[in-house]
């Protein structure tokens, strides 16, 4: 592990540009600052204008916010993209594996390579989905796997996001604004387009339909509504794909299926992409207080008749602990050696791990097992004396809550500053589909970047942006 | 098209009209107030009345005086409508119904919101309420110039259209009514020459003023401007250009209908008592009358559309 002084930029290297930037910089060191930074205005004032913003949760005027984009793109060669393309994909496969067999003939838990209290005591195992076989065998429709890079060849695999990954469309929204701002730069270096996601995404949704599904499947997105933090991609994904955006009130069970109130009565849906989490999916089944779901949507699709994409019940691979595991889970399902490292990781629950994360807590990165958009964690290097003491009693009080990362030497890219260039700490979130016709991954992905010198965290709801990530034609 | 993406649109444009003809009062009054030294509380009231906002006005405040008027109309986020609190709710319905709008349509509607949530975070100086009133005016010009410029004429098209027209006759039907006593203190003024002033607001708050003098060759007698702004078919805020309105976007919405449905029935008959009818036999029915009964019916042609279209339900 590199120390924290030392840090792979992904630009920079030496005297000169990395080959996959060589030609940006070039065109970089022609530029005007004064100009650049006046699209960067530019840029914000149209994310504005066009309302690409998301809620902030637990601000008391719920303001919308932008996330901050940078006009530095993140560039990776065909060849780099390859490998970790070809790893996703293996990954994906293997997830759905996982999730097949756990719900039902459970072969990796007598196996004894995942322990059966991973999967007993957690409440993301939805015994529901137990005996049950999904449309297609699918259960991670649509998959955003988080990668951190800190060497030439080293790539991590940070969090899997089997459940309801988010971000698609700053991918595609921010490749727009980079083609408006600077179509000079797409003539001189070729990019791998995205702008067929929303396309593939539907076609792939489609692909999945039930088989009692006759004609072409009618898909539809599920939001919890316009207060969602995320509201902004379900409306441009629905948008994109040109299907309907509904709510659990446009929804009802009707003759055993889903259907949505239009304005000349109900229309039957095939194919449900749902942003709505499991607990919220089905009062009937889940929680009964819930207002955002459909009442009696698990037992048509226990019936076969509607695809909810992702499937109830996935979240199970997206936790930390389970993580922990993906590597000798890719073995089991796939019987190869995983293609992209796992960070290595303690499970707190396991008496010797906890000691030696607590002795060593101001070096670590802990998480909740739960957890997700950066929330509830400790980056132990960042942290005060006090908040590691605190840290220290939540850890000690619920152990299993929790598992332990090194702290990563994340590497970084330039981000443009009135200054100049500064390189900041990035992550990937490259996106790939699942359908029984195969895995497909767009070239790119959501690059996000913490905008304040040496911080490692790059989630939008602490302060991260985002850049529009280029895979290089070769 | 979705029951609740029909109500958005619809909704979001009723916010938008009302909107604009909030800042339509608040220009006629003003205007009172600075060119007339008394008269201008009983105006200010009378606008408070238009909007039906006088228990939620005088629950705020005692007196009639402009500034409060104005700040209570403008930018009071209590009073569910004024002009920041309708702008917020024609921005969130386009946000509901985002898929069913165009790009154009969307972001003028968002940098609507966005320029008047700005414009009217504090309350505003007199000196600055011309320039304010004119923003909201020319804001609501570029969404409708969006709408009718980028949008398919389809059914998405007449549920925008019929929000319009629905808030649109219930605001000019409360114009005319609460200035119908200041137009005919008596039963025998009607027929004589009106007052300067009175004349000049009530056109002025449906933006006529001139388009009276030229349509309209006649004295600016009670008789004439209730014609022109009840059955005069050119006029596009009169009754019965609205109503006419309202008859035709539903009548392109029901198309393929076997039977029509029961909102097209409604304002057909709503439709057919403003046609070819002489404004005398409005003056003998009772202005007051008929105006109570066409807000009536307006307000049944809103709620058979929300329950034919299934808004809600």
């Amino acid at each position: 592990m590199n120390t924290l002084t030392s840090f792979f930029d992904e630009m920079v290297s030496g005297a000169g540009a990395r080959s996959p930037y060589a030609t940006y910089e070039a065109w970089f060191s022609g530029q005007d600052t004064d100009r650049l930074a006046n699209k960067a205005k530019e840029a914000e004032a149209f994310f504005r204008k066009t309302g690409i913003t998301f809620n902030v949760y637990g601000q008391d005027d719920a303001e919308e916010r932008l996330i901050p984009f940078d006009l530095v793109p993140r560039i990776l060669s065909n060849g780099e993209w390859s490998k970790l393309s070809k790893g996703i994909d293996q990954r994906v496969r293997a997830i759905n594996a996982f999730l097949h067999d756990i719900y039902n003939r459970q072969e990796i838990l007598r196996a004894g390579i995942v322990p059966i209290e991973l999967i007993a005591n957690n409440d993301a195992f939805l015994p529901q989905m137990i005996g049950f076989s999904p449309p297609g065998d699918v259960y991670t429709h649509i998959v955003g796997t988080d990668i951190v890079r800190t060497g030439e060849d080293d790539f991590y695999v940070l969090e899997d996001n089997a459940r309801t990954p988010s971000g698609v469309s700053y991918m595609l929204e921010n490749r727009e604004t980079m083609l408006q701002m600077f179509p000079e730069l797409f003539s001189q270096i070729k990019v791998q387009p995205v702008s067929d996601y929303p396309k593939t995404l539907r076609r792939s949704l489609e692909a999945c339909a039930p088989q009692s599904c006759s004609g072409r499947p009618c898909v539809a997105v599920l939001t919890p509504g316009i207060h969602n933090s995320a509201y902004y991609e379900h409306s441009f994904l629905a948008d994109q794909m040109g299907v309907e955006l509904v709510e659990g009130h446009d929804l009802r069970v009707v003759d055993g299926h889903i259907a949505m109130r239009t304005t000349r009565g109900y229309r039957r849906i095939d194919v449900l992409y749902r942003r709505v989490d499991d607990e919220y999916l089905d009062p009937l089944t889940f929680n009964p207080q819930s207002m955002l779901g459909v009442p009696g949507i698990m037992d048509v699709y226990r019936a076969g008749n509607i695809t909810i994409a992702n499937a109830p019940g996935t979240g199970i691979a997206d936790d930390k602990a389970i993580y922990s595991y993906i590597p000798d889970i890719v073995q089991f399902y796939t019987g190869e050696r995983a293609i992209l490292k796992n960070v290595e990781t303690f499970r707190c629950s396991e008496p010797d791990m906890l000691r030696y994360v607590l002795d060593n807590l101001s070096e670590l990165v802990v998480k909740e097992v739960h957890g997700s958009g950066g929330y509830g964690m400790l980056v132990g290097p960042a942290a005060s004396k006090k908040e590691l003491e605190t840290f220290a009693a939540k850890l000690r009080a619920k152990p299993a809550n929790y598992i332990a990362q090194p702290t990563l030497s994340l590497s970084t890219v330039p981000i443009f500053t009135e200054k100049g260039l500064a390189p900041r700490h990035v992550d990937l979130r490259p996106f790939a589909l699942v359908s029984p016709n195969g895995v497909n991954i767009t070239p790119g992905g959501l690059t996000r970047v913490a905008l304040t010198a040496g911080s490692l965290v790059v989630n939008s709801s602490q302060g991260g942006g985002t850049k529009d990530t280029w895979i290089l034609e070769d | 098209m979705l029951g609740k993406t029909a109500g958005g649109l619809y909704w979001m444009f009723r916010s938008l009209e009302r909107a604009e003809n909030t800042a339509r009062l608040i220009e006629a009054g003003f205007r009172i107030a600075l060119t007339r030294s008394t008269g201008a509380e009983a105006e200010w009231k009378s606008i408070i009345a238009t909007s039906a906002a006088q228990d939620a006005y005088e629950a705020k405040y005692q007196t009639y005086e402009s500034e409060s008027v104005v700040n209570f109309l403008l930018q009071d986020t209590d009073y569910q409508s004024s002009v920041l609190s309708v702008i917020k709710s024609a921005r969130d319905n386009a946000r509901l119904v985002r898929t069913a709008l165009t790009t154009e349509v969307w972001t003028s509607v968002n940098e609507t919101w966005m320029v008047l949530t700005e414009l009217l975070k504090n309350p505003i100086p007199q000196t600055e309420l011309p320039s304010v009133l004119s923003t909201i005016r020319q804001q609501s010009a570029v969404v409708r110039g969006a709408l009718h410029g980028t949008m398919l004429r389809n059914d998405i098209y007449d549920f925008c259209r019929l929000g319009t027209f629905v808030e649109r006759m219930d605001s000019t039907a409360r114009i005319i009514d609460v200035k119908y006593y200041s137009l005919l203190p008596a039963p025998s003024f009607v027929g004589s020459r009106l007052d300067n002033v009175q004349w000049e607001t009530i056109l002025r708050s449906v933006s006529a003023h001139r388009s009276f003098r030229w349509a309209v060759e006649d004295d600016f007698t009670a008789p004439a401007i209730a014609n022109f702004l009840i059955l005069d078919g050119r006029m596009p805020r009169s009754l019965r250009f609205c109503a006419s309105k309202i008859v035709d976007n539903l009548g392109f919405l029901g198309m393929y209908d076997e039977t029509p449905k029961k909102s097209l029935q409604l304002a057909q008959t709503l439709s057919a008592r403003l046609k070819d009818r002489d404004i005398s036999s409005v003056f003998e029915e009772g202005l007051h009358e008929f105006l109570m009964s066409v807000i009536v019916e307006n307000a049944r042609i809103g709620q058979q559309i929300e329950l034919d279209y299934r808004f809600n339900s």
